[in-house]
């Protein structure tokens, strides 16, 4: 290779290396180590020394090593051909790296992160001469039969007049397809891709409110602790607690247009799962494979760990992209520790001052630089687009007060707690409805309320309350047993008992359960609200609680998440009591 | 200068050490070294040890010592660097072989020749090359089969405590474990980090007595052996494994323990170069360097064998969000985790189902596989038995004879869960057919309207209540 030599290996330490003699570098720059031309990425300059966080393996590298320059910042290349990939914390494709290198990762390797040959079928939807700015949109390309992939100009791009537009045909991303004339009479050449550095967010014209929630699916989530689309959320949980199931559910079912899943220091496995998993799921709103509107990034635990750092960065800035094109992105991170724990060992090997439990003291920066890059915007261009946020958490002894948890919790508007103990109980998602909270409730009220004419609101606060006075009955029961209350009291506790078997709680692997659209769970919302309107009376009326549980109906109701339409429950409902009512009022 | 340039300097011999602390060593005014270098150390008796350089600067290298440092002093030592990283020579005929930490024959015998070597480190696997295990390993032991299902490829750890049946336990899973249907080429590699020789024994007694000897290797680093080799142990073992799974299509069941001895020579380590801790003192990258152990199991596409994982941990204090079983459990397809409380009631194997858990299981049960109540089943004994818990505290709070009749119903079914699903003799293999209908007699203690979590059709074609 032919680039230049700006500095020699001074120190090895693992992943960080000092190197000595730099003549010209910047911060952030990305570098080459080595005969295997390692990639790393300039942390520190100081005088002639700077510090390098290299992205793979380091054995084998020593002092006097050459150091060689990119001559710019780390970033991913963007165009079409990215859906379906899986990429390595720093955009490798793992498919490609597989088929040069074998089963193993090795170092060096590297590949295109989109195909440089593959010929794309690209339609102009601007004219020559037109005036464009950075990110104005002058054609596309079908990625896939889901997503018209915008060719966009680069945001770089001071704009000018579009000249050079190529007509209508076959290009493949390398190829220039128009130039923009800027008013100094430079041209800029436009191409299908383009480059964006992985750590700066991609501009736009405003942030909207938010006010349509990201439909997931999931009972818990939807009703209880909704989100919004381009809002954020935790979901913080001991090993175990079901952080990646929620995230692959979400990914699997939300409506969103696109997912980005991230994994971050996780298993092999679980990316292999998705991996196989997603071409064989439908996407019930497009009837397409799931893996057509899916991107993976995959820094798995035992793959180095400075790429875990970036992986966050590279899904991120891949959303925006897609963003800009006016899409709605849901981007999971599973999970935000392990990124925080890569900040603290790098942060470790740099000697750096420690704030608490080792993270270093920018930690709550970085994490809400991150979260910040979420929302819902009026992009450059004019359309507007999203992306959420889905971060996982994973505190050390599933214990909430570390940093990493409660500095998340500043940045985040939407917490959905994840608990042990329902865990062990095998009540999934193990979302702790005490512990968890959303604030964009109120933003989605009016949205939630047009589709259920105000039911959703009215039962929603009606359960949440049901939910907290069984908070302080359980605690009665539990020093007195549950023969001290009076029948009423005890119907409230068995409503919560039905609420949680039978709505809050969602087998995953269940095939008719694993998704509940958003009509069903307001039809199911409403009928457990009416066991209890017409069983406090029925139980007023002088009928018996054992008599009210016995009921056939109440069985029904238990089990009605597995059958696809909720049928005559409600008439059943009502009939069986009026039932049990008439038999007291004579 | 190049690799080859280096390459050419290393083996030079260099003598005098600047510093010796702990079990490192420091050496200045050598070519530039390689980070991870292989080191060989020659004391002023000649005998030699190994090591791997662990910074290297312009300035000085620092070398780990895997045989530890004691004898050795500052001017007679001498130090050859090697060029490349540590590596093993790996063949078949390892198999029945005791080995230490470094692969070197234990029992003075030579050493069998190598078909490869291989970097002791390991690279990873690369996802999309990954199967994704599905396979079910009965084990005839109810708590696992039945509750927390091993599959081929799985990493799954006991999680035990000091004074438990854990060895027992690892090595009836050792003895019983198969694959229904399959008829496998089958290898353990035993890993034992920091146990005392009985231990070893007790498990080189079980392999033989069950006639399988020839098939395991053992890499022992003994309590009496220095801390430092234990961190070289488990990757020599891995490296093994992978060549018996992905070279020679061997299903390997790779037991390590005790982790718990691993993390605290790298928390020894770790102290020693002053770097900063995390919790409890442990280095902030255990859960990396312990992830790159563990991730070494699993499946690769379009090659015959397995490794499937069964580490041992001794939980300090008993407590389970210590950093080395939290950290385990956070890279692991699972754990199980054993509990005093049941030990004491003489429930052998003293499994706590509830905190256990097989992540795997959900793809390996079931119809065609195991039965199509499985899934169910287990669930509602799960759901079930942790409300035993909660019946068993208000019993003690207002005595058992003030408990309504359906709690009365879930003491009975907690009593024969515990004693008769749970518990079973050390040489007791149960198969998978006769652990669910333990499960469903262990049910019949409950009404039928509390079984929410099963359908209505396998209650009716499995379950009786029982008499009262
Ligand atoms: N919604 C769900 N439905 C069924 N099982 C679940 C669900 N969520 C979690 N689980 C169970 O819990 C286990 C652990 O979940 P996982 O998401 O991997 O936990 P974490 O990522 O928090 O460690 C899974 O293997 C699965 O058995
Ligand atoms: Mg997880």
């Amino acid at each position: 290779m032919d680039q230049a030599v700006i500095g020699r290996v001074k120190r090895v330490n693992g992943p960080v290396v000092t190197v000595s003699g730099i003549t010209n570098a910047s911060m952030m720059e990305l570098v080459y180590i080595g005969e295997y031309r390692l990639i790393g990425e300039i942390v520190k300059l100081e005088g002639s020394s700077a510090t390098v966080q290299v992205y793979e393996d380091t054995t084998g590298l020593a002092p006097e090593d050459p150091v060689y320059t990119s001559g710019g910042p780390l970033c991913v290349e963007l165009g079409p051909g990215l859906i379906g990939s899986i990429y390595d914390g720093i955009q490798r494709p793992l498919e490609a790296l597989r088929a040069s290198g074998g089963d193993f990762i090795g170092r060096g390797q590297s590949a295109n992160s989109i195909s440089h040959k593959q010929k794309w079928s690209f339609h102009r939807t601007m004219e020559e001469g037109s005036t464009v700015s950075g990110g104005s949109i002058i054609g596309y390309v079908d990625e896939n039969s889901n997503i018209k992939h915008k060719i966009m100009v680069s945001p770089f791009c001071k704009g000018g007049k579009l000249v050079d537009l190529a007509p209508d045909g076959e290009y493949d991303v390398t190829q220039v397809i128009a130039n923009v004339l800027g008013a100094d009479g430079r041209k800029t050449a436009v191409r299908m891709s383009h480059k964006w550095p992985i750590r700066k967010s991609r501009p736009v014209q405003s942030h909207m409110s938010l006010s349509v929630p990201l439909i997931t699916g999931q009972r818990v989530i939807d009703v209880l602790f909704p989100l919004a689309k381009g809002g954020t959320v935790a979901i913080p949980g001991g090993f175990g607690t079901g952080k990646t199931m929620t995230q692959h559910a979400i990914a699997s079912w939300c409506d969103a247009d696109l997912i980005v899943y991230v994994g971050c220091g996780e298993r092999g496995n679980e990316m292999t799962d998705v991996l196989r998993e997603f071409p064989t799921l439908i996407d019930p709103r497009t009837g397409r494979s799931l893996m057509e509107r899916t991107i993976l990034i995959a820094n798995t635990s035992n793959m180095p760990v400075s790429a875990r750092e970036a992986s966050i960065y590279t899904g991120i800035t891949i959303a925006e992209y897609y963003r800009d094109m006016g899409y709605h992105i849901a981007l999971m991170a599973d999970s935000t520790s392990r990124w925080a724990e890569a900040l603290r060992e790098l942060g470790g090997r740099m000697e750096e001052m420690p704030a608490e439990e080792g993270f270093p003291a920018y930690l709550p920066t970085r994490i809400a630089e991150f979260y910040e890059r979420a929302g819902y915007m009026k992009n450059l261009n004019g359309t507007e687009g999203s992306v959420s946020v889905i971060g996982a958490v994973s505190p050390p002894g599933g214990d909430f007060s570390e940093p990493v948890t409660q500095h998340t919790k500043r940045f985040v508007r939407c917490f959905w707690g994840l608990d042990k103990g329902l865990a062990s109980a095998r009540h999934y998602p193990a979302i702790s409805w005490l512990t968890s909270y959303s604030e964009y409730v109120p933003d989605l009220r009016s949205w939630w309320d047009r589709k259920s004419n105000g039911a959703w609101e009215a039962d929603r606060t009606a359960i949440m309350s049901l939910l907290q006075q069984e908070v302080r009955l359980s605690q009665v029961v539990k020093l007195v047993g549950s023969d001290a209350l009076p029948d009423s009291q005890n119907f409230i506790l068995s409503v919560c008992d039905l609420f949680k078997t039978a709505f809050l709680q969602q087998n995953a692997f269940d095939d008719e359960d694993k998704y509940c659209n958003a009509d069903k769970q307001l039809k199911m919302l409403r009928l457990i609200m009416l066991y209890y309107e017409l069983g406090s009376k029925a139980i007023k009326a002088g009928s018996t609680l054992i008599k009210v549980k016995r009921l056939k109906v109440v069985q029904d109701l238990a089990r009605m998440r597995f059958s696809k339409d909720l049928g005559d429950l409600e008439q059943r409902l009502r009939s069986s009591m009026r039932a049990l009512e008439e038999a007291y009022d004579r | 200068m190049t690799d080859s340039q280096r390459i050419r300097l290393s083996g030079r011999e260099y003598r005098g050490l600047e510093r010796i602390d702990g079990s490192l060593v420091f050496m200045k005014n050598t070519h530039p070294v390689g980070y991870n270098e292989l080191v060989q150390i020659t004391d002023k008796d000649g005998n030699i040890r190994s090591g791997q350089v662990l910074d290297t600067s312009d300035e000085a290298v620092c070398v780990q010592v895997f045989d530890g440092t004691s004898a050795l002093n500052l001017p007679d030592t001498r130090m050859v660097f090697m060029g490349e990283p540590i590596t093993l020579g790996v063949t078949d005929k390892m198999l029945g072989r005791v080995m230490d930490g470094l692969g070197n024959m234990r029992d003075g015998n030579a050493a069998p020749m190598a078909e490869a070597r291989r970097d002791v480190n390991g690279s990873p696997i690369n996802p999309t090359a990954r199967i994704y295990p599905r396979d079910f390993i009965q084990t005839g032991i109810s708590c696992i089969d039945g509750m927390t299902t091993l599959i081929q490829g799985q990493k799954l750890p006991i999680f035990s405590a000091n004074g438990l049946d854990h060895n027992i336990l690892a090595a009836q899973i050792a003895r019983q474990a198969k694959v229904r249907g399959a008829d496998s080429d089958f290898a353990i590699v035993f890993v034992a980090m920091g146990i005392k020789y009985d231990t070893a024994q007790f498990f080189i007694d079980s392999f033989e007595s069950s006639g399988v000897l020839d098939n395991v290797a053992l890499f022992l680093s003994l309590a009496d052996d220095p801390s430092i080799e234990r961190l070289i142990t488990p990757k020599s073992a891995l490296t093994l494994a992978e060549f018996l799974a992905f070279d020679k299509g061997k299903q390997v069941l790779v037991i390590m323990t005790d982790m718990t001895n691993y993390c605290e020579s790298l928390r020894e380590i770790s102290t020693l170069r002053g770097e900063i801790p995390s919790r409890k003192g442990y280095p902030g990258y255990l859960y990396s360097n312990l992830a790159e152990l563990y991730e070494r199991s699993g499946k690769i596409e379009g090659r015959e064998g397995s490794i499937t994982q069964l580490p041992i941990l001794t939980m300090p204090n008993d407590d389970i969000s210590h950093p080395i079983p939290d950290l385990t459990g956070y890279i692991t397809e699972g754990q199980i985790v054993f509990s005093r409380q049941l030990a004491s009631k003489g429930v052998y194997p003293p499994v706590d189902v509830l905190p256990s858990l097989s992540r795997l299981m959900k793809d390996g049960i079931g119809e065609g596989m195991t039965r199509s109540d499985h899934p169910h089943l287990s669930n509602q004994l799960f759901a079930s038995y942790s409300h035993v818990k909660d019946v068993r505290n208000l019993a003690s709070v207002i005595g058992e004879e003030e408990l309504t009749d359906l709690d009365r119903c879930y003491m009975r079914f907690g009593e024969f869960f515990e004693q008769r699903f749970l518990k079973q003799g050390t040489n007791e293999d149960r198969s998978i057919e006769q652990t669910l209908d333990l499960g469903w007699k262990a049910l019949g203690f409950l009404p039928r309207e509390e079984l929410s979590r099963l359908s209505e059709d396998e209650i009716d074609s499995h379950y009786t209540a029982a008499e009262a």
